[in-house]
């Protein structure tokens, strides 16, 4: 089964215990400027999103890369940067529509979302159930079930 | 491990910035945060030096755990002597600037000494400097926030910053952070101002680290779990559950404590936040978290675009901070006011312009009674009715004292100098100069004591005495237990975690999450004996301020003047049965000072 990150902001309540464990799982350390998954607020905390990448089938990452630094997990269907390849030129940075690779300093490399190997730790971390790891091709079906029980309800009224 | 190891001295006179390692023996013998700031405040300033003046010393100290994924870890606060008071000051805070600013490397920022002109701190990694705040002076906190991440280019920036109250001397300012979290009490922001520094401006991206990792996150899991299990009730309703009690109680003061119980309570409560009304506006969008918090019980609301406080000023048509308990008791009861959408306004007015809702809210309380009795007039007021329940009167008056026009320069004076002012103290209810929360100790005996023993004056938030005092209503066994709640609040607010998991977890909790966390050894009995140490030295500092026992008291009309109704009608708070009982078992003489074997005991000598 390909899975996916489902993130649901209207549960989110921008606690960031998505981000600690994120880097706490790839850097052993809390740090959220490290971690793969961000939480973004918008009008004064209203809502918060979390955001992180949707491993593209075709990635512009993966194809902007000119070190073949990233390659894909056919099982999970991440793509995993090699950090022995890596050469930190950032053409995957600019590549990337979502903005969901990032450049770091430190390590002069990029990272991004691995799925942690099949287990995100940012999914068990959400104490509100707004990340989950689930079927990619059913991931519509709660939005598209709400939005019919409205529709349903509009036309009784 | 959990510490970074260094704090940063800034001194605004001579615009020095200097990194100092932390002192680790302070921090093992108090813990972090309350703690750790009162510590460092001792050592490096005069308790006599003038609040307002240069030898002031302000502290934003972080927790041990501040920064980590225990849950509710992004507590910070801020020590200072406070100027409602002459007493220290300490006020603590969520959102996300404490946990910003471990991650940028400091446990702890000690600012010392006044600017010539205002500036403000940023902290962007390695690049510390103080920068001109000309161009956000007289701006509100919302508008110094974006001013300051677009001048950045850094929208990743945390920010603390005080807004037009601060820098105009309202003697309750805030500090605010994150737009709409507050370290509200006791003046901070006043300080803050009086310094000419306007804001704390953070981004940090080094890491925190634990020193026993694993133990950590199975520790830290079970806690979030258990806390789960325990603060449904918080997450729904918020902190404004507790209104419908105190109504029930009878402890829910009124009309500047001359009642106990409020008409109208059910139109701002919880419930209240949550009903539609018949134009299809809810009060509550949706609850919200601080820093690292699981239970989540901030409230993001909104006020009908209808509404008179708004209908013509969009720039408030958008969600922000909603009512919490003590903002729900400021902008109702106490000032007789049962508008929703008003009270929410005047919500927005604090955070914007940087004031205590407690502290504006009780002395617009005073100031409504003095104009009921005819003491000051519509030509005091600015032509505004000053009538309890006028929701008006209420909003009107918390924007003006936000910006210090007109009759907002007397509310700015706080109810204690202001009923002085007029020849009416007795109207200021205040213990040492700062105002009550909403829990009336006629109905809650053991409040009382807390409040009339308070370090930073008159608050809810340094002991715990709800049960005991729920379950009878005499001054018999109150001292106790406000003693022992006090020591344990003051550990609880040195460790970087928000004191509302208090109902879920215990010392022997506590203790297990901060000892896999740094070092230090910790145990439920070295907590507790910290959290006395902690308070003692407080108490010390207020000594040597030149308070006295004389200052441990409550306003005559909560030891006279019986409750007219609710469960307590009838009664007194029992102040002075309960005093003397507590300074025998804090190990205090008659005067109220520590003994030398009470200080040995604690190693204060």
């Amino acid at each position: 089964m390909h899975r996916m990150l489902h993130m649901e902001p209207s549960l989110c309540t921008g606690c960031l215990q998505c981000e600690m464990a994120c880097s706490y799982e790839h850097e052993g350390e809390f740090n959220p400027a490290r971690s793969r998954i961000r939480v973004f607020e918008f009008e004064h905390g209203r809502t918060s999103v979390p955001y992180t990448c949707t491993q593209c089938v075709e990635a512009w990452c993966m194809k902007a890369c000119p070190t073949a630094a990233i390659s894909v997990n056919t099982e999970l269907g991440a793509k995993l940067v090699s950090p022995e390849a890596c050469v930190g030129c950032k053409a995957c940075v600019s590549a990337c529509p979502f903005g969901t690779i990032e450049f770091n300093p430190v390590s002069g490399k990029v990272d991004k979302c691995d799925l942690c190997g099949g287990d995100p730790k940012c999914v068990s971390a959400c104490p509100t159930d707004a990340i989950t790891y689930v079927d990619a091709g059913a991931s519509g079906v709660g939005r598209m079930q709400a939005s019919a029980q409205q529709a349903a309800q509009g036309g009784a009224s | 491990m959990s510490w970074q190891g260094k704090i940063l001295r800034v001194n605004l006179t001579s615009g020095e910035i200097t990194p100092e390692p932390l002192n680790m023996e302070w921090a093992s013998d108090y813990i972090g945060e309350r703690g750790l700031g009162t510590k460092y405040l001792w050592e490096n300033m005069d308790p006599k030096a003038d609040s307002m003046g240069p030898d002031n010393v302000l502290i934003f100290a972080t927790g041990p755990l501040t920064g980590t994924s225990a849950s509710t870890s992004g507590r910070y606060a801020v020590i200072t002597k406070g100027p409602l008071t002459g007493a220290i000051a300490c006020s603590n805070s969520g959102g996300k600037f404490g946990a910003e600013l471990k991650y940028a490397g400091f446990d702890l920022l000690l600012v010392e000494g006044r600017s010539e002109k205002p500036v403000y701190l940023l902290i962007e990694g390695d690049e510390i400097s103080l920068a001109s705040a000309d161009k956000i002076w007289g701006k509100t906190v919302w508008e110094t926030d974006e001013w300051i991440k677009k001048q950045h280019h850094n929208p990743m920036l945390k920010i603390a910053t005080i807004g037009i109250a601060g820098e105009r001397g309202v003697r309750y300012a805030a500090v605010v952070n994150d737009l709409h979290r507050a370290a509200g009490r006791s003046g901070v922001g006043t300080v803050m101002g009086a310094k000419n520094l306007k804001a704390i401006a953070v981004r940090g991206t080094g890491g925190v680290r634990v020193k026993d990792p694993q133990r950590f996150m199975q520790v830290t899991d079970e806690m979030k779990n258990l806390l789960a299990k325990e603060t449904g009730g918080l997450t729904k309703y918020g902190t404004n559950a507790m209104m419908d009690t105190m109504q029930e109680f009878g402890g829910l003061p009124t009309n500047n404590f001359q009642e106990v119980q409020f008409e109208g309570y059910d139109k701002i409560d919880a419930k209240a936040m949550l009903k539609t009304d018949d134009t299809g506006h809810t009060n509550l969008l949706t609850n919200k978290a601080c820093f690292g918090c699981t239970i989540a019980c901030g409230r993001i609301a909104h006020i009908r675009k209808d509404h008179f406080t708004i209908q013509n000023r969009k720039e408030y048509w958008h969600a922000s901070g909603g009512l919490e308990y003590e903002t729900a008791f400021a902008f109702g009861p106490v000032v007789g006011v049962d508008d929703i959408d008003a009270c929410t306004f005047a919500g927005y007015l604090m955070n914007e312009h940087g004031m205590d809702p407690i502290s504006f809210g009780v002395t617009l309380a005073a100031a409504m009674e003095l104009y009921e009795m005819g003491v000051i007039t519509t030509e005091d007021t600015d032509g505004v009715e000053l009538k309890f329940g006028n929701a008006e009167a209420l909003t009107v008056m918390a924007e003006k004292t936000g910006k210090q026009e007109g009759f907002g320069e007397i509310l700015g004076m706080g109810s204690k100098l202001m009923c002085e002012k007029y020849g009416h103290p007795e109207l200021s209810m205040t213990v040492k100069g700062q105002e009550f929360a909403g829990y009336d100790s006629r109905a809650l005996q053991g409040m009382g004591l807390g409040y009339a023993t308070g370090n930073r004056g008159a608050c809810h938030l340094k002991h715990d005495t709800f049960e005991v005092d729920m379950d009878d209503q005499t001054g018999e066994g109150k001292a106790e237990p406000c003693k022992t709640s006090q020591d344990w609040t003051a550990a609880v607010d040195s460790s970087g975690l928000c004191m509302f998991t208090m109902g879920a977890w215990g010392a022997p909790e506590f203790a297990a999450q901060l000892d896999a966390g740094c070092e230090g050894d910790w145990t439920a009995e070295r907590l507790m004996e910290s959290g006395e140490r902690i308070w003692n030295l407080e108490r010390m500092f207020n000594l040597a301020a030149g308070l006295t026992r004389a200052d441990d008291t409550l306003p005559e009309r909560l030891l006279k003047d019986p409750a007219p109704s609710g469960t307590a009608k009838g009664r007194v708070n029992e102040l002075d049965r309960m005093l003397p009982e507590y300074y025998d078992l804090r190990g205090w003489n008659e005067a109220g000072e520590p003994t030398e074997d009470t200080l040995g005991r604690l190693g204060l000598s």
